[in-house]
């Protein structure tokens, strides 16, 4: 234990060394664990293309928000929005940079996993229990037919606090009274049944190894891990099946103009082809910047982003946000991102 | 009294006895400084843990659940799980670790000593988190394929059990065959003179005299499982209902912490250093208690 502390402060303490070496030519950030993949492959790409470098730290969404109200980053990311009143309160802004889907994966024996079609309200009551087998009439009606197996299910939940378990569990308590009085929706919640495995890779390990296992992770884990995506009934009463087709479906219908604070969950969109569980990941920025260079800094690389990292994205099927929701961003958003002078730092 | 030192002489003198007074500071400072640290954490532990202390009371310790969305925190799933997983390790280790001690000192030969010796101290070196890597690529799959009805996924408070009792092993092992090493040749061989069996040696002779330092073992190794968090996260199932099982999924205060202290906030962070507390509460216990134990026992050994 002495040991692990040792070794965490000396590497925290090079790390706060080197970044205050670098800050010259580095935009320093802090946040979400889920859009980590699609900033990593940008922060690359945007160094070849311009020489400024991106020191991105994926602690959480949690640490993220309390690294910018700190003001110790020049952004923080979080999935989970903050409230509009939150954000006033604590001098930020915040604006969504890129969506992605999470998807239940299952490992169901003697089934095509992506053939099985569940839905919010059975789904709910898996993980809390109420459905242990996968014979259990509640998903047998959903697949007339299967041939289910009378297998045991094992729910899989993400063991620490994160930005992919406020999306599930907000998803579950918008279609099921019964989830959102009992369990409720949080990063952290307390499930009643199953195994609880970290972080996303973890999941998808579990899930894997699991005869009868059924997980949520991000669409980008299922697809590396050739796990088997049930498809899943949208409010609109359509099956649909994961992927970056029915993830921009989602986000398509999604109305960031008239969203206070762009507070928006993009959970249960209307939409015949929309994924049901689709989230944006925000990024937050003060309006009451100090060091205004940076700050100019870490705008240019967004905007960099918002035009330029599209493919990168799709290419680790997350969703890039459409244009006409990144100009808006551009015009209402990056404006209150002020120096001291009261003057906007984004001028273009 | 150094009347008849030459002035060069005493000059001498007492630098040598400022020199020993530095000395003794210096020591009497580290020391000090033990004291002190253990009273800072401490301190801080209570500070920072007493808003959710001062808010749940007696809930906080019979509360089922830690559910920080709905701002309920209970201790009772990672105290019970914390208890569990370490009573299943020590009751495997205890006896694992002795038949080791006993062969390495009585019945090995001189040739395996040195690298049996040598292989079980290593495994003390081996990181904890290597021990997590194991339990879930290798342990909870071979649980889970050959005692399915037990082990539904694989992972729970039995594997994280077997896992602890695998990283304390060498711990109690290399304490005792130390131990045990210190009986004098002269009684070993005597009672071999005697007529006695290998076991009665080791029964009558070797285990009277070594009790006290073999607990002492016991305990290193049972602290160790107390704490151990990196291998347990892996394989403890992390479920945060109490669920009063002995194979099912649980957690740990030091599993749960390490989950979820990096997103707390607020009220979720007073919860978690008041349940850091407990750990350390709950250490303290046992150590006092293995004290207890060990008087208990010199006052009962024949003098």
């Amino acid at each position: 234990m002495l040991k692990h502390v040792a070794a965490t402060l000396v590497t925290s303490s090079l790390m706060l060394g080197s970044a205050a070496a670098w800050s010259a030519e580095t935009i320093t950030g802090a946040g979400a664990t889920f859009p980590y993949p699609v900033y990593s492959q940008w922060a690359d790409a945007y160094q070849d293309a311009t020489g400024v470098g991106l020191n991105y730290q994926a602690i959480g969404s949690g640490g993220g928000i309390k690294q910018i109200t700190a003001r110790t980053v020049t952004f923080g990311a979080s999935d989970a929005p903050m409230k509009p009143e939150e954000l006033a309160k604590n001098h930020l802004v915040q604006w969504p940079q890129i969506m992605g889907g999470v998807v239940p994966v299952v490992n169901v024996p003697g089934i095509d996993g992506t053939q099985l079609k569940l839905d919010g309200k059975t789904l709910a009551r898996i993980y809390m229990g109420e459905v242990t087998n996968w014979n259990d009439e509640a998903i047998a009606s959903l697949n007339p037919d299967m041939d289910l197996p009378d297998t045991r299910i094992t729910p899989v939940y993400r063991a620490e606090g994160s930005g992919t378990n406020f999306l599930f569990t907000h998803y579950l308590a918008q279609v099921s009274d019964t989830f959102a009085n009992s369990v409720g929706e949080g990063k952290s919640v307390a499930w009643p049944a199953g195994v609880g495995a970290k972080a996303n890779a973890g999941v998808a390990s579990q899930v894997a190894g699991t005869p009868g296992g059924i997980g949520y992770v991000e669409y980008a884990y299922a697809h590396q891990n050739n796990l088997k995506v049930a498809q899943l009934r949208n409010q609109d009463g359509q099956f649909v099946s994961a992927g970056s087709d029915s993830f921009k479906a989602a986000a398509a219908n999604a109305d960031w103009k008239h969203a206070d604070g762009l507070y928006l969950v993009l959970t249960d969109q209307p939409g015949a082809q929309s994924w049901p569980i689709v989230g944006a990941s925000f990024i937050l920025m003060p309006t009451d910047v100090k060091d205004t260079k940076a700050a100019e800094q870490a705008l240019k690389f967004f905007n960099w982003a918002y035009n330029n990292g599209g493919d990168a994205a799709a290419s680790l099927d997350y969703v890039p946000m459409p244009d006409n929701v990144a100009s808006m961003i551009r015009q209402d958003v990056w404006s209150k991102v002020q120096g001291d002078n009261g003057k906007a730092v984004w001028t273009n | 009294m150094l009347l008849d030192a030459t002035p060069g002489e005493q000059a001498a003198l007492r630098r040598e006895h400022r020199r020993d007074r530095f000395f003794e500071l210096s020591t009497r400072g580290f020391a000090l400084l033990v004291l002190v640290l253990l009273a800072t954490i401490l301190g801080s532990l209570i500070v920072s843990g007493w808003p959710a202390l001062a808010k749940f009371g007696w809930g906080f310790f019979t509360e089922d659940r830690w559910a920080a969305n709905l701002n309920r925190f209970g201790a009772l799933p990672a105290i019970y799980g914390t208890l569990v997983t370490s009573a299943i390790a020590v009751a495997i280790a205890v006896p694992v670790s002795l038949g080791i001690a006993i062969f390495l000192t009585e019945k090995c030969p001189r040739a395996l000593r040195r690298p049996l010796g040598t292989t079980v101290e290593l495994l003390a070196g081996v990181p904890s988190i290597i021990y997590g890597m194991w339990g879930v690529e290798v342990l909870a799959p071979f649980l889970q394929s050959h005692f399915p009805s037990l082990f539904p996924a694989g992972t729970g408070l039995t594997t994280a059990g077997l896992i602890l009792a695998v990283m304390i092993i060498p711990f109690i092992t290399a304490i005792t065959r130390d131990v045990m090493q210190t009986v004098p040749p002269m009684m070993r061989e005597s009672a071999y003179g005697l007529g006695c069996t290998t076991w009665e040696v080791t029964r009558h002779v070797i285990f009277p005299s070594v009790k006290a330092g073999m607990v002492g073992g016991v305990i290193l190794g049972l602290g160790r499982a107390l704490g151990e968090t990196m291998a347990v996260t892996f394989v403890i199932g992390n479920n945060l209902f109490f669920n009063p099982t002995i194979t099912g999924q649980g957690t740990s205060i030091a599993a749960l912490i390490a989950n979820q202290f990096p997103e707390a906030d607020g009220l979720q962070r007073s919860a978690l250093l008041a349940l850091g507390l407990m750990l350390f509460v709950i250490t303290f216990i046992v150590l006092a208690l293995a004290r207890v134990m060990l008087n208990r026992m010199d006052q009962r050994a024949p003098k």
